[in-house]
């Protein structure tokens, strides 16, 4: 019983009961979902498909949770950053032209241009929030709107391929490794993260800023400078997640690339437990609901959900999970249960 | 007399994770009454207002109010309030950023085809402020007010709501002398109108000189319920701390004329910072416990924080143990050697969620920068050494904060600076809200402290416990230094006429 009670008090339980219960929908539903095939080398299978397809998701949640821990608002806009990262980075590789079949210029060059961008405009939603003290969602939807308008200006107004297949590597399968490269990336990314938040004491500022702003100041810390720092951070990762989008698709497409990406990316960071209410947070409770996210999207389709209904059964699995994890209702329920108890012995 | 029970609480029991808050405890409250609940920290005064009013819930136990059939079970304070039960907490409890009149109408505001009726509401809020003796405009918004005020403005909204039982959980330990005798005048009204009145409070002449009967809690177990005429002081000081009460008197310092006064730790001339604080000149040397003294809002938070930075100073020079420092935030400060313990300890004191670890260690951290990370196991000992050494009353050092009794935070907050080895520690009401015991500790504490050469700067409304600790005294008065008093002229009488001018202070 007590140990029952320690697992269930565990930071992580909720989001992990989550995840299974995402997945056990398939156990019922489509067991093939498990099934993992060799195929020229690589591994194919839904599983697969799902830590792969979620890999940009969970690059962004991790930018989105320190945001969400630091500052107590949003990010809107991760997605549209992700866009004109990625369009730059085509610009560049493609040497100003719509379609090239060999590198205009070097790779990595692309590569920087495109974090270079992420990280600029990171550091200008930063500027607003901290310093300005613009509320950050009114903060962000300047780029969350300006952002793929400059991307058609960049583009102009045209999609851009770079029909080079090292550029495809990234968000495919580099030659001898049978796992996407994406799912490393994603790892890296959390790894590195993670490190910097346990190895410095950038963790603990940040939830101290993120509760207490004012009692953060007076113990010496400038919250100014540590939401400035998330902000750019989360830019950063937009522009990591721009990157694997593209070479997904080796072009870019300013209108559809990274849509609708922000609020996967908050969702995220709520399923995965945190208070969107900012202060303590845990990292892998986002990445956690970065893949919950993804295995209800994948999980539908292989229910062949058609696409455009995807959004309705998502949104009712969503208030199911969300509801669990709401102290709320947990109180609710004990209420509930006490009433009847007392109507119980009263009889 | 009337002698009718209104509310009656038997058999509490309420434990937090780890502690025992409240263990089988009984209370009852009569029509027409005012009465005492007493205990020091920790002894489960709040948790048991809490479990009345719906804001913790309790295990077992049964409370019954007069005009309800059976036992009621409040699960919020709004059921509390519908069951005629309203609060004034401890710390101001209101939006600080609506108007006046919203605040005493919140929840409740007067309607006019289904919209907010601004006229009555602003007009009705004047009635009731009026009625008090307050005079301020109701229609700007509460941050404009001192805390003083503030706090008179959430005891007008729990009178207003025709409250049977009244509940005021420390209303006085932010109000100067007169507005506790305005809130004593208004206290006994609601009295002769039949009102049950809980007072929860750590003055002990305010107990007596407007009490009937006292409830005493030591370590959430129920000591007994008394007469006030039949319990002398002395006696009601032993029952709540279970045992011979140490004699604040006895620690008055010895010899404290030693301190000898060479060596300036600091000195500033002619700081100011527009709309708080008029210039003023202080110097502060090693050794010494300055006070600042002065009513509310005469300046008193507003010096020190213009010396540590909390508000930027914008004009004057500031000398730390001889060299000129430019503080342009709290940092800079501390780098120089400083520590400040903030008055309003739940706004900008305690960092609520974090751990008492976390928060013992946290302005250290700040101060070495963020690369430099306390190892576990440094910030286990340091946390340890402090719950130690300050008897810091906490399940675990993992606990968060806000789980910790007021006087309790306080401590791990005055850990947290002493951690930082400070030269110079300023203390902006430290034992606010705080029991007698840990009070007596706290200016033990602070007088060692300045014998192993700390220069601290100590301020409290409580001219006694100022006389008791500090070596000298700066006057304020409405945001100027009026004067200094040296450690022969620190008397009572002294005291109240540099407070209150006319002779010259």
């Amino acid at each position: 019983m007590n140990k029952l009670k320690k697992i269930t008090s565990y930071r992580l339980f909720l989001p992990l009961v989550c995840l299974a219960f995402v997945l056990l929908l398939n156990v019922i539903k489509t067991p093939s979902f498990f099934r993992i095939s060799v195929n020229n080398g690589v591994l194919y299978g839904y599983i697969i498909d799902v830590i792969n397809r979620a890999s940009e998701l969970v690059i962004l949640a991790v930018g989105m949770t320190l945001v969400v821990a630091a500052s107590g608002g949003t990010d809107i806009s991760v997605g549209a950053v992700s866009a004109l990262s990625g369009a730059v980075c085509c610009y560049v590789l493609a040497g100003g032209e719509q379609s090239a079949n060999e590198y205009h210029a070097p790779y990595i060059l692309g590569v920087l241009a495109a974090v270079a961008v992420g990280l600029i405009c990171g550091a200008w939603n930063g500027f607003l929030v901290a310093k300005m003290k613009i509320q950050p969602m009114v903060a962000t939807l300047i780029l969350f709107t300006a952002g793929r308008g400059i991307a058609q200006l960049i583009t102009d107004g045209q999609m851009i391929y770079v029909r080079v297949d090292h550029f495809k590597q990234l968000g495919a399968f580099i030659e001898g490794i049978p796992l996407p490269t994406p799912v490393f990336v994603a790892i890296i990314v959390v790894l590195l993260t993670l490190l910097l938040l346990k190895k410095t004491a950038l963790g603990l500022y940040i939830e101290t800023v993120g509760i207490n702003a004012k009692a953060a100041r007076l113990v010496g810390l400038n919250s100014v400078m540590i939401q400035f720092l998330t902000y750019t951070f989360c830019g950063l990762c937009s522009g990591i997640a721009g990157l694997i989008i593209t070479s997904r698709v080796y072009s870019i497409d300013a209108n559809n690339a990274g849509l609708n990406m922000e609020l996967d990316a908050i969702l995220a960071v709520a399923l995965g437990g945190n208070s969107l209410g900012g202060g303590k947070f845990s990292l892998i409770g986002s990445v956690i609901g970065a893949y919950t996210i993804q295995a209800l999207t994948t999980t539908l389709y292989a229910m062949s959900v058609p696409a455009d209904q995807i959004p309705v059964y998502k949104a009712i699995v969503v208030v199911i999970i969300v509801s669990l994890q709401s102290p709320e209702l947990m109180r609710m329920w004990k209420n509930f249960k006490n009433r009847i108890g007392v109507g119980k012995k009263v009889a | 007399m009337e002698n009718r029970v209104i509310l009656t609480m038997r058999h509490i029991d309420k434990n937090f994770p780890g502690v025992v808050a409240l263990s089988n405890v009984d209370f009852t409250l009569r029509a027409g009454e005012v009465h005492a609940l007493m205990g020091e920290n920790g002894a489960g005064k709040s948790t048991l207002i809490k479990v009345l009013t719906g804001v913790e819930e309790f295990e077992s136990g049964e409370i019954h109010i007069e005009g309800r059939e059976g036992t009621i079970i409040n699960r919020s304070p709004q059921e509390a309030q519908a069951n005629g039960i309203s609060t004034v907490y401890q710390e101001v409890n209101l939006c600080p950023n609506l108007s006046v009149a919203e605040n005493l109408f919140i929840g409740r505001e007067p309607k006019k085809a289904g919209l907010i009726d601004w006229k009555t509401m602003n007009k009705k809020s004047k009635e009731i402020l009026d009625n008090l003796d307050i005079d301020i405009d109701v229609t700007r918004t509460l941050d404009n007010y001192s805390i003083a005020i503030q706090q008179m403005i959430a005891i007008a909204r729990a009178v207003d709501m025709s409250a049977k039982v009244l509940i005021l959980d420390e209303p006085t330990s932010s109000l100067d002398d007169g507005e506790v005798e305005k809130l004593f005048v208004l206290m006994r009204k609601l009295k002769a109108q039949g009102v049950g009145i809980i007072f929860v409070t750590h003055f002990l002449e305010q107990v007596y000189e407007i009490c009937d009967r006292i409830t005493v809690l030591r370590n959430g177990t129920l000591v007994g319920e008394y007469e006030v005429e039949k319990l002398p002081r002395v006696q009601l000081v032993a029952k709540m701390m279970g045992k011979d009460f140490d004699d604040l008197a006895a620690i008055k310092k010895e010899g404290v004329s030693t301190v000898k006064k060479d060596q300036v730790v600091i000195d500033a001339k002619g700081l100011s910072h527009t709309g708080t604080i008029k210039p003023f000149d202080i110097e502060i040397h090693k050794g010494e416990v300055i006070g600042l003294t002065g009513l509310l809002g005469s300046g008193r938070s507003e010096l020190a924080r213009a010396i540590y930075g909390a508000d930027k100073a914008d004009k004057g020079e500031l000398k730390v143990n001889g060299k000129k420092l430019l503080v342009g935030a709290p940092i800079d400060a501390m780098m120089a050697g400083m520590g400040y313990l903030p008055e309003n300890r739940k706004e900008e004191g305690i960092i609520a969620d974090l751990s008492v670890r976390e928060n013992i260690i946290i302005a250290l951290q700040a101060k070495r920068g963020m690369f430099k990370l306390l190892s576990r196991k440094e910030q286990e000992e340091f946390t340890d050494k402090y719950i130690d050494m300050l008897q810091i009353k906490t399940a675990d050092r993992e606990t968060p904060i806000k789980q910790l009794s007021g006087g309790n935070q306080q401590k791990v907050i005055l850990g947290r600076w002493l951690l930082t080895d400070p030269d110079f520690l300023i203390l902006d009401e430290p034992t606010r809200g705080i029991d007698i015991g840990t009070k007596t500790e706290i200016q033990k504490l602070v007088l060692k402290f300045a014998a192993e050469g700390m220069a601290v700067m100590f301020i409290s409304s409580e001219i006694e416990e100022m006389i008791r600790t500090c070596s000298r005294m700066a006057v304020l008065r409405d945001g100027m230094k009026v004067g200094e008093l040296e450690e022969h002229e620190l008397d009572q009488v002294n005291i109240m006429k540099a407070i209150a001018g006319g002779d010259k202070g």
